[in-house]
């Protein structure tokens, strides 16, 4: 019987890391940590000693995780890149998925592949989670923004809200652009004015 | 129909030539449709060139030595076309290290003085040093600098430069060499003063490469020479003094660096603002993109870079220099420049660190001066030596 993996995931959000430790939780039994705060990174990690890091691949800190595979001191267990040289599709996966592992000497393939490809899974939602997040937040802010000169419109003008609207996109029709660039448009030049 | 080439960068002052390929429309006039995307770190945008679908990108010259003498991540090996800058760097220390330097007032380009006053205000303690990555003209500087000051507790550490000012605060790391503009930013956020530029070590380092995968170049050789041409241009328009606040404002925008165009000018006209009270020093060559054949892939500094690679990772020293004379273009950059007016050098390799003035050498159009190339403590390296 060989002994638990040991895997040290590197997020500063916390949300995130949740989400990734359960994704690995639910392929295998593995002791978990998550490194949150990454001063210190590379002393944290060699503290620590787990057999895999995950990182995401947009972090900067990736440069100290990758820094480590050459820095290794006497006594430390060298760390490399998990490159699958007989399948560089696992690394094109990976790296879509926007993550990279870093695995201790020594591990077998067999034993990494389920941590990657649990890892590559929840790294995918995660990316899209958040790409989701950013558009919902755009959204709410280009709704705000063109609520807000609608506003102006109907009081300036003493018109209606679809009157309103409607002025707002004829004029962004004509200009060949956007609602909600119009829209800013009015507020600064409302802005300036004031 | 216009041939779609993605290329990452990292956000620093010397990812200037391809920003300007892209932008002022070098890259569009050879058919290219140059997409440039902002990486945050160097071994994503290596892992990305190699595995991730990008055809070129913004490197450090030693990056590229390593990956292809197999000292890297699988076995892609990768080729400097040419490069892209050369010097760049700045060291700065925290404010109390500062000020306890500056009672031995060392000049802002005497690297030697300033070394022994910087060992001298950290008091017989280790000096621990932040550089970007392991594998760059950073770290290649902060070597050849403590080695020449005979100091030996000196230790590098791979800080990112968006978490410098933390790793200062946190006692992490005492002085770091980063590229522009993150010193002129810790200036400005008064977390750091800047005390001595790369140039100063090496008056001329290779600093960034234009990279691509050796399969690519040798799978679409037009596609690469078309880069080359426009990167190339768009260094000799960056040589051009009067350019130089477009580009600055080129560069501020917010796909780019996302800063203010002053504090990026600061870099590009050698004009560095080093303390909070607002001194100004005045520093030749601090990046250079053009003159003296800068964008030329130099054998010599590949070798070079080689030979403290090996010395760094214990790594074979033979296969090192093999894979730096093979990486570093010259044939490609004769053939596919010389044509368009480049004036090429005689020769690919010379004597690194041998130039204490402007040298007129043998070149194709007769005009080439190269130089000054000094180091701080006047070794000079033979690329031949064994």
């Amino acid at each position: 019987m060989t002994e638990k993996l040991s895997i040290a995931v590197v997020e500063q959000d916390h949300e995130r890391a949740l989400m990734i430790i359960d994704g690995l939780r639910d392929a295998g039994d593995y002791e978990i940590s998550v490194i949150g705060d990454v001063t210190g990174l590379a002393r944290r990690l060699a503290a620590l000693a787990p057999d895999v890091v995950l990182i995401d691949l947009e972090s900067p800190d990736r440069d100290v995780v990758d820094a480590l595979t050459l820095a290794s001191a006497p006594g430390d267990r060298p760390v490399a890149m998990f490159v699958d040289r007989s399948d560089s599709g696992v690394m094109r996966a990976a790296i879509e998925a926007g993550v990279s592992a870093y695995v201790v000497a020594g591990l077998s393939r067999e034993r990494i592949k389920p941590v990657l490809e649990a890892a590559i899974a929840r790294f995918h939602v995660v990316a899209r989670l958040r790409t989701e997040l950013a558009a919902t937040k755009a959204a709410l802010e280009e709704r705000k923004t063109v609520d807000r000169a609608k506003g102006m419109l109907m009081k300036a003008k003493g018109i209606g809200e679809e009157e309103a609207y409607a002025l707002l996109r004829k004029t962004a029709m004509a200009q060949g652009r956007k609602v909600v660039e119009v829209a800013r448009a009015l507020i600064t030049a409302a802005d300036l004015l004031k | 129909m216009s041939r779609a080439v993605n290329c990452g960068f990292v956000p620093l002052v010397d990812a200037a030539p391809l920003v300007i390929a892209a932008e002022i429309g070098f890259a569009a006039e050879e058919g290219l449709s140059l997409a440039l995307h902002r990486e945050v770190s160097w071994a994503t945008l290596r892992d990305k060139l190699i595995w991730g679908g990008y055809d070129a990108a913004h490197m450090l010259a030693p990056v590229i030595v390593a990956q292809s003498g197999g000292v890297g991540v699988g076995d892609e090996p990768l080729d400097a076309l040419m490069m892209l800058s050369v010097n760049g760097q700045v060291i700065g220390v925290g404010p109390d290290l500062a000020a306890g330097m500056r009672a031995r007032a060392p000049g802002f380009l005497d690297a030697r003085a300033t070394g022994a006053a910087l060992l001298a205000a950290s008091e017989g303690r280790r000096l621990r040093v932040g550089v970007p990555f392991p594998f760059s003209t950073h770290a290649l500087l902060m070597a050849r600098w403590f080695e020449g000051l005979g100091a030996g507790r000196v230790e590098l550490a791979t800080v990112p430069p968006p978490r410098m000012a933390r790793a200062m605060a946190a006692g992490e790391v005492d002085a770091f060499c980063v590229g522009e503009p993150w010193g002129s930013v810790a200036v400005e956020q008064g977390t750091a003063e800047l005390i001595l530029p790369g140039a100063a070590i090496w008056q001329f380092a290779p600093e960034k490469a234009l990279a691509m995968p050796r399969a690519a170049v040798e799978a679409e050789p037009e596609i690469a020479a078309a880069l080359m041409r426009a990167v190339w241009r768009a260094a000799r328009w960056l040589g051009d003094p009067a350019n130089l606040m477009t580009a600055a404002e080129l560069l501020g925008r917010p796909a780019c660096l996302d800063l203010s165009p002053e504090i990026i000018e600061r870099a590009l006209r050698g004009r560095l603002v080093i303390d909070r009270d607002g001194a100004e020093a005045p520093v030749p060559r601090l990046v250079e993109f053009f003159d003296a054949a800068a964008t030329f892939p130099w054998r010599s500094q590949g070798l070079l870079i080689a030979d403290w690679l090996a010395r760094l990772t214990g790594a074979d020293r033979a296969r090192l220099r093999a894979a730096a004379r093979a990486a570093f273009r010259t044939d490609l950059y004769r053939a596919v420049l010389g044509p368009i007016g480049a004036d090429l050098p005689g020769a690919s390799e010379k004597l690194e660190g041998a130039m204490a003035v402007p040298t007129a050498v043998a070149s194709t159009l007769g005009g080439l001066v190269l130089g000054p190339d000094r180091f701080f403590d006047g070794t000079v390296f033979d690329p031949s030596d064994a």
